[in-house]
């Protein structure tokens, strides 16, 4: 293959696309913040799991620790078993609660974590006890509406 | 009678339609055969991708600057309706990474480089070059059409990347530094929500898909034409318009393939 | 006969039609090794299709074609190729690659083909265009250059391979006098001096008639006359006298088919010939 100028444009061009495919994975997209640290998986069981995806944030004081795995029904108690990967380097103690709450008012649900006060703290396979389901709009405003309705007929009741 | 006359037209178009779409297919299968050849003559392909991406770059670039400005701006006066201007950087990474950065740069490229192949190649048959060729016992879809597939295949990713990466940037101009949305959610937000596989490698194939529909098409409509001026002239513009209703159309079949959840 | 004596190329009864146009019906003709061949005849009367049939480019219905013996349409890819090897064919207009220069464009088959050093292909090309005169033109492009010159860059395109037989499709349309001058004894003196055979197709009844070693000539897509020039210009066939007498009217009419002169003009009667 013959030497020939072009050969200088060609690499710059790779070069160039090379650099803005690098720009987009770094600057853009997730590949710096892969996580490739030691993680320990803990489950819990929730009523109503709302919106929750995999690969959702599990967040404790609004940092991340951790990511959901992956999201099961179980058919023995009708509920949605969430499995959660948490970096290592993170202890929480046996009591701790689990919360879905909303980031924003467009935003994706995540699991939050509520640190208790037990001595001993969450080990590989562990289930989490306390756990608080995602706000279901529908149940808020029926709740809404009936607790609305039984108003007058309390306040008529006293009478 | 008139019934008669009709169905045999329209059997006769569709013969015609069947035999053009098995011709073109063979084609298509000689260009990706011609692989080998293309590697061990490398500067063939070099040469092309010269022609196809570095003289594409300037509108490439331009276009992809422009865009991004604008999505900074509609971005933003929709999303601070609902009080979610700091999503501003994820909706401008997203509609470039996903759509706009393969889709736009593809119909750009088919309109730049398309025509410009189609013509080149028409021309090669009206000046009677490629029967030349032939009769030198060498292969023309050998020696000059897989060259230009291969390069354009090549080229369209890095087209992509750079329209996409420009646009990015374009958008954080207007949305950061003009408008004054928060920098850390800007940047931040994008690069939570956007997945280097999921999305940047979806986007990567979706426009090797498109160099391959975009270069193929330019390259036959240009082998196909008519050996004259108005041939050549229909040629190029039966080209512009193909490819980009094959892009459009590919990328809704792509999209519901990648992007369904 | 030994077989350096057979004929380089030979049709034998060949039918070939356009779609639904026939264009040969029935040629038989012999191209003697190491002499010039002309093809002559009126406008569209398939001497081009025989240099394409020849070729391979095209594929006759019946008949049989052989090019040194070979049956042409029974070639597999490779060896159709291998035989496009030993021809050179110039096309009308050169058909050079507008976009690389003179010396490449002669230099274009030898790169393709043959894996010579540059020096030594400098050298062929160089010598090739020295044969045509244009050895100074070398860095030239085709754009730069006039017709004539053009034509003989082809030329000298055409034998870089040296083959055996060259096949001219009209050399001398278009040509100033000097030019056709200078084309006509460059192809007598290349095919003497280079041992090759010449089919020439063309319009020109004088320099053809003055290098052609024989002539043929095709009429409705069947041969009006073979023979030595000399031959062919004392023939009694109307068709071929028309031709070489360069008369308006005869076998080949001058007035295209229409209806009556009476009728067109809307004159009942003007005792002129309708």
């Amino acid at each position: 293959m013959q030497r020939s100028n072009n050969d200088i444009w060609v690499g710059l061009l790779v070069l160039i696309g090379a650099a803005a495919l690098l720009f987009l994975a770094l600057q853009s997209a997730n590949l710096l913040s892969l996580n490739f640290q030691k993680t320990y998986q803990i489950t819990a069981l929730f009523d109503n799991i709302g919106g929750l995806k995999k690969q959702a944030a599990v967040k404790s004081a609004g940092v991340v620790v951790g990511r959901v795995k992956d999201i099961v029904f179980d058919s023995k108690t009708f509920q949605a078993k969430v499995i959660m990967a948490i970096e290592a380097q993170h202890q929480f103690p046996k009591d701790s609660s689990l919360k879905i709450l909303t980031s924003g008012l467009l935003g994706e649900q995540y699991i939050g974590i509520d640190a208790g006060a037990d001595d001993k703290n969450l080990a590989e396979g562990d289930k989490v006890q306390d756990t608080q389901s995602a706000v279901v709009l529908e149940n808020l405003i029926s709740r809404f509406l009936y607790s609305k309705a039984a108003e007058p007929a309390a306040t008529t009741g006293d009478k | 009678m008139m019934v008669h006359r009709l169905l045999a037209h329209l059997g006769w178009t569709l013969r015609v339609g069947l035999a053009d779409i098995g011709h073109a297919t063979r084609l298509f299968w000689q260009l990706l055969m011609c692989a080998p050849s293309c590697l061990r003559r490398f500067g063939l392909v070099r040469d092309q991708m010269h022609f196809l991406g570095n003289y594409s770059l300037a509108i490439i670039s331009v276009s992809g600057l422009f865009v991004g400005f604008v999505l900074g701006l509609q971005g933003y006066y929709t999303l601070q309706r609902y009080g979610s201007a700091s999503a501003l950087g994820l909706l401008v990474a997203l509609s470039l990474v996903r759509e706009l950065g393969p889709v736009v740069s593809a119909l750009l490229f088919a309109g730049r480089a398309g025509t410009s192949l189609t013509a080149e190649i028409g021309l090669m048959k009206a000046g009677e070059q490629l029967s030349a060729m032939e009769m030198m016992a060498i292969d023309p879809v050998r020696r000059i059409l897989a060259p230009r597939f291969w390069a354009g295949v090549f080229v369209m990713p890095i087209l992509s990347a750079v329209f996409s990466a420009v646009g990015i940037l374009g958008g954080g101009v207007v949305g950061v530094v003009m408008i004054g949305v928060d920098s850390g959610s800007f940047w931040g937000q994008m690069q939570s929500g956007v997945d280097v596989w999921q999305d940047v490698g979806n986007g990567v194939v979706k426009s090797l898909v498109f160099g391959t529909t975009v270069s193929f098409v330019a390259l036959r409509q240009g082998f196909e034409a008519q050996p004259t001026p108005e041939g050549v002239a229909r040629a190029t513009t039966r080209t512009v318009v193909l490819a980009s209703l094959s892009v459009l159309a590919l990328d809704f079949v792509l999209t519901a393939l990648m992007f369904t959840i | 006969m030994s077989p350096s004596l057979t004929p380089l190329v030979v049709l034998r009864d060949l039918h070939f039609a356009y779609g639904d146009r026939p264009i040969l019906q029935g040629v038989s003709l012999e191209v003697p090794r190491g002499k010039i061949t002309a093809l002559m005849g009126a406008s569209g009367g398939g001497k081009t299709t025989v240099l394409r049939l020849i070729g391979g480019q095209y594929k006759a219905q019946s008949g049989s074609l052989l090019f040194d013996s070979q049956e042409v349409s029974q070639l597999s890819h490779e060896q159709l190729y291998a035989a496009r090897r030993r021809m050179g064919m110039l096309f009308q207009f050169g058909a050079l690659f507008t976009d690389i220069s003179v010396f490449d464009n002669v230099a274009f088959p030898l790169r393709e083909h043959t894996d010579l050093p540059e020096a030594m292909v400098r050298d062929i090309v160089l010598m090739k265009l020295e044969a045509v005169g244009l050895r100074g033109a070398r860095d030239l492009l085709p754009s730069e250059i006039s017709g004539g010159m053009a034509r003989r860059v082809a030329l000298a395109r055409a034998i870089a391979l040296d083959p055996e037989l060259v096949m001219y499709d009209e050399p001398f349309a278009g040509l100033d006098p000097i030019s056709l001058g200078t084309a006509a004894r460059l192809i007598r003196q290349l095919n003497d001096a280079l041992g090759l055979t010449s089919i020439i197709v063309s319009h020109d009844l004088d320099e053809t008639f003055a290098i052609a070693d024989q002539v043929i000539v095709l009429a409705n897509g069947r041969i009006a006359a073979q023979g030595t020039p000399e031959e062919v210009r004392q023939s009694r066939d109307p068709l071929v006298h028309q031709f070489v007498s360069a008369e308006p009217d005869g076998p080949v009419q001058f007035h295209y088919p229409a209806t009556g002169v009476a009728q067109d003009f809307g004159v009942q009667s003007m005792g002129v010939p309708t």
